[in-house]
């Protein structure tokens, strides 16, 4: 009988994550992103002979911080090292970073198992180290524009262990980073703008198998759906490769998002050589137990521990407390309504419900929610007490999301508010009756069909301003 | 470690150069005496000593994290051999 072998994908990261300090890591050069190409440069950070860095205390502070919220040991005496490669992003033609004793190691994050169950991701090590300049390809010289904006700013890189099995717990594993960092404060984790990039080494074998197959490397994965069909589409070239007796060659490959396929960047005979060595440079690093004792309880409430409490004490699910914690924006959204006396799972609700719908569906991230949070509690207030129906508040909340708007102040303008009085509902339906005579026949010939008719009608000459079980009673009441 | 003809090669990929012919001997010759000459540190008991990284006995010199002016991009660019714009610009670079 024909069989194929079940194959395993064996994933490592690399996660790459620019820090929110205001200056670069060796001068005081803003890291503002953006900027007109080469204005954000000093002749220390586009390696000018004979210039000399001066290491930034804050980024220290942050990749200690970093390193303590994902459960790591911080190395008491760590060091820079110098890599060594030619590329035109690298003016100096090294890259200074941490090869022998990063500022981190062994650590762990906490995620939800392929297949239910929680798994904690090992982390081998953070380093800090500069990020390189921007290349941009110019079509009408057929050359590289070069900008130095980026040269310098300093960045974390996050080294897991190969503990991921599926392309949904790297996401996970990636948005519990992302969520991690932005809660402390040493990164705002936009992939859009670059500040999130994650290398992906993946191997594949036969499922049961102790021993690792050969890996490639996929380069500067940007978004969580490119990293997803980067993962399948890489996975079944191997897989491919390895059942038509073939061989998977050790390479960086870099993921065409447009065309769903990857291609080798390096060839083998390019071999890599950094040629690594201490930074003469720089001093060595010292951390005291005091320091790190300070920067731990300086920490917030971490995302688990929220997550935990969300469902202890407040009765969220756990997939709401999960997917709320995922986010600070979506956090801070949830505890200040909360603080203002909004109930807690009519908040998560809106928040997993109306929210994603609508960030989704304008294709924006939660760090770009457009309204005032307090507007989204004011809002559910108003659907608590009665004085607007739920069909009513969606409308309005879409017109706060697209707005920003005062729901409160657009209920009244827009006249939305629920009629309570009964008389006045009544006139209305009275009036939609009178005017609809053929449907009221054929309601009471005994067509059901009729009554909807007249719901609608109803419905729509009061403007969604009563709800729908008020409105059919008060219509079977009128027509007998 | 003996300096081959092939470590030369590897040695010019690594540094982005060409050596003339004439004096390749010579860069495998003078290359040989280096490493020989570091050997005699091998000679040495370093047996339980930390390496070293640093010649002085310091640590922690840091600045505070505020911004300084940049220089003019005209500055920036002023050695540049080509340049498009306020942009570097360099043999093409992507694949």
């Amino acid at each position: 009988m024909y069989h194929t072998p079940a194959w395993e994908t064996v994933m490592g990261l690399e996660v790459h994550v620019e820090l929110s300090t205001k200056t670069k890591i060796f001068c005081g050069c803003t890291t503002a992103f953006g900027g007109e190409p080469n204005t954000h440069c000093c002749p220390i950070c586009i390696g000018m002979p004979g210039v000399l860095p001066s290491l930034n205390k804050a980024v220290v502070e942050y990749a200690t911080k970093a390193g303590l919220a994902l459960n790591c040991e911080i190395t008491r005496y760590n060091k820079f090292d110098r890599k060594n490669y030619f590329y035109p992003d690298l003016p100096k033609a090294y890259q200074i970073s941490q090869l022998y004793l990063p500022i981190c190691r062994n650590g762990g994050v906490e995620i939800e198992a392929e297949g239910g169950g929680r798994k904690v991701i090992g982390i081998h090590e953070i380093h800090m180290e500069e990020d390189a300049g921007k290349l941009v390809h110019d079509p009408a010289t057929n050359a590289t524009m070069v900008d130095y904006n980026r040269c310098g700013v300093p960045l974390i890189e996050i080294v897991s262990e190969p503990d991921f099995r599926s392309a949904n717990e790297v996401i996970r594993y990636l948005e519990k980073l992302k969520a991690i960092l932005q809660y402390i404060g040493v990164s705002d984790c936009k992939m859009q703008e670059g500040s999130l990039r994650a290398d992906i080494n993946l191997s594949v074998r036969p499922a049961g198998s102790e021993a690792f197959g050969t890996r490639t490397e996929m380069k500067n994965m940007n978004s969580f759906k490119a990293i997803g069909r980067a993962i399948a589409g890489e996975s079944a070239r191997q897989i491919h490769l390895l059942e038509h007796g073939g061989a998977v060659t050790q390479e960086t490959r870099r993921w065409d998002d447009d065309k769903n396929e990857s291609f080798a960047m390096r060839s083998k005979e390019d071999a890599q050589d950094y040629k690594y060595f201490p930074e003469p440079d720089l001093i060595p690093i010292e951390i005291s137990e005091e320091v790190i004792e300070q920067t731990r309880r300086s920490l917030p409430e971490l995302p688990e521990a929220k997550r935990r409490r969300y469902v202890s004490e407040l009765g969220l699910s756990e997939y709401d407390a999960e997917q709320i914690t995922a986010s600070k924006v979506l956090v801070a959204l949830f505890e200040q309504n909360l603080a203002a006396g909004c109930p807690a799972k009519e908040l998560a609700n809106w928040i997993m419900g109306e929210v994603m719908h609508l960030l989704s569906e304008s294709g924006k991230e939660p760090e770009d929610i457009p309204f005032d949070y307090g507007s989204l509690g004011a809002l559910i207030g108003m659907v608590e007490k009665n004085e607007i129906t739920r069909s009513t508040a969606k409308k309005v909340f879409k017109a706060v999301f697209e707005e920003n708007c005062d729901p409160v102040e657009y209920v009244e303008q827009h006249n939305l508010k629920t009629v309570t009085d009964t008389g006045a509902v009544k006139t209305v339906i009275e009036e939609v009756i009178a005017a609809n005579q053929k449907s009221v026949e054929e309601y009471k010939s005994g067509k059901e069909k009729a009554l909807q008719y007249l719901i609608g009608q109803s419905m729509r000459a009061l403007r969604g301003k009563a709800d729908p079980q008020t409105v059919t009673a008060i219509l079977k009441e009128l027509l007998g | 470690m003996m300096i081959t003809d092939e470590l030369v090669t590897y040695l010019e990929a690594l540094g982005r150069i060409r050596l003339p012919e004439e004096s390749r001997a010579k860069a495998q010759r003078d290359l040989q005496e280096i490493l020989q000459y570091i050997d005699t540190l091998s000679e040495l008991d370093t047996e339980g000593i930390e390496p070293l990284s640093h010649a002085l006995p310091l640590t922690n010199v840091m600045r505070e994290d505020e911004v300084q002016p940049s220089i003019p991009p005209e500055e920036v660019l002023a050695n540049a051999p080509v340049r498009k714009d306020n942009y570097f610009l360099v043999p093409r670079s992507f694949e």
